[in-house]
């Protein structure tokens, strides 16, 4: 549709869409910073914490990478079992979003919580698209600003524990998992899922306290009854 | 920290999101599929933050990153933005270790 006859109420409601995408990728962003500090702290440096924003692009893959950094293997594997939940948001986001060509890949890379919330909540297929791509760019660029920011910043303030980053971590995690205990069930699965980690980490290797939590969703996964809450 | 480790891991998750656009419908609309999708990362989250506060390697270590954590527990129960929940707990852990030092 040529731009002049598009009537003044969509441009209103695409520059809204355009100021939310870019609050999102401020207050996004802005935990990039804890990111970058948490990556060099974990005995990263400063590139290599660079280069997870960058390739990897998905918050709390990173936190777990760098949270396990002593243990490759665990680093690793919770990395992805954390991001296995962008593929279904690819799977949503492609037929609203349809990238062409090219784009199909950088769609990909920028599908993460963020970008799916925006544009999953608009009911135009335009804005839809403009969402995706707003709060993609805006929070792919501030995110990856803020980790340079934070693991330069914090490689040359000294000890982690002095900054008290150790107690950064496990911060994080509860910030980002906050939002998600939205009823008992969850809440209760996610005691479960704790307790067995705890209770397996001095009698197993490295690693392995983490693939039996995951071992638990898909048992409570797997017991739940149809008609339950979907993610 | 190897480099071959953060690319496996960087490009495995990029991987990852690359297959929601690949693989078959039917796979990722199944309720079942659907249902433990949600269910990993709260289970993963809890798992992880419990472990990070109270263990060291394989074993039991209560330090200041209790306390920390309890502090980051009261914010986010005030609906306290990412960034403050995490410098306040950073902060705390910090100022009872210098005061203990």
């Amino acid at each position: 549709m040529p731009e002049a006859s598009r009537p003044p109420l969509d441009r209103a409601r695409r520059a809204k869409v355009v100021r939310d995408s870019l609050g999102v990728g401020l207050a996004t962003g802005a935990y990039g910073l804890s990111f970058g500090a948490l990556g060099t702290a974990a005995g990263l440096s400063v590139a290599q914490t660079c280069v997870l924003s960058l390739l990897a692009f998905t918050g709390a893959s990173q936190f777990a990478f760098v949270g396990s950094a002593a243990n490759p293997v665990a680093a690793t594997a919770s990395a992805l079992l954390l991001g296995v939940r962008n593929a279904f948001y690819s799977f949503r986001t492609r037929p609203i979003v349809q990238p062409k060509g090219l784009l199909t890949l950088l769609a990909a890379h920028w599908t993460i919580d963020e970008t799916t919330a925006m544009s999953t909540a608009q009911d135009d297929p335009e804005l839809t698209r403009l969402a995706f791509w707003a709060t993609a760019v805006s929070v792919y660029v501030l995110w990856n600003l803020a980790t340079l920011l934070g693991a330069a910043g914090a490689a040359r303030l000294g000890s982690p524990q002095k900054l008290g980053l150790d107690a950064a971590e496990p911060a994080a995690f509860l910030a980002l998992l906050a939002p998600r205990l939205r009823d008992g069930r969850l809440f209760a699965i996610a005691v479960v899922g704790s307790a067995v980690a705890l209770l397996a980490t001095p009698f197993t290797p490295a690693g392995v306290p983490i693939l039996l939590a995951a071992l638990v969703a898909v048992t409570a996964g797997m017991r739940a009854r149809a008609g339950e809450p979907q993610p | 920290m190897s480099w071959v480790t953060v690319l496996v891991a960087s490009v495995g998750c990029l991987a990852i999101k690359a297959a929601g656009y690949m693989v078959p419908a039917s796979l990722l609309d199944h309720p079942l599929v659907q249902r433990i999708a949600g269910l990993l990362p709260v289970t993963l989250l809890a798992a992880l933050a419990v472990q990070q506060t109270v263990t060291h390697g394989r074993h039991l270590q209560l330090d200041a990153r209790l306390p920390a954590v309890g502090v980051a527990l009261i914010a986010l129960r005030f609906r306290a933005p990412f960034l403050l929940v995490v410098i306040l707990a950073a902060a705390t852990a910090a100022m009872l270790r210098l005061i203990a030092a």
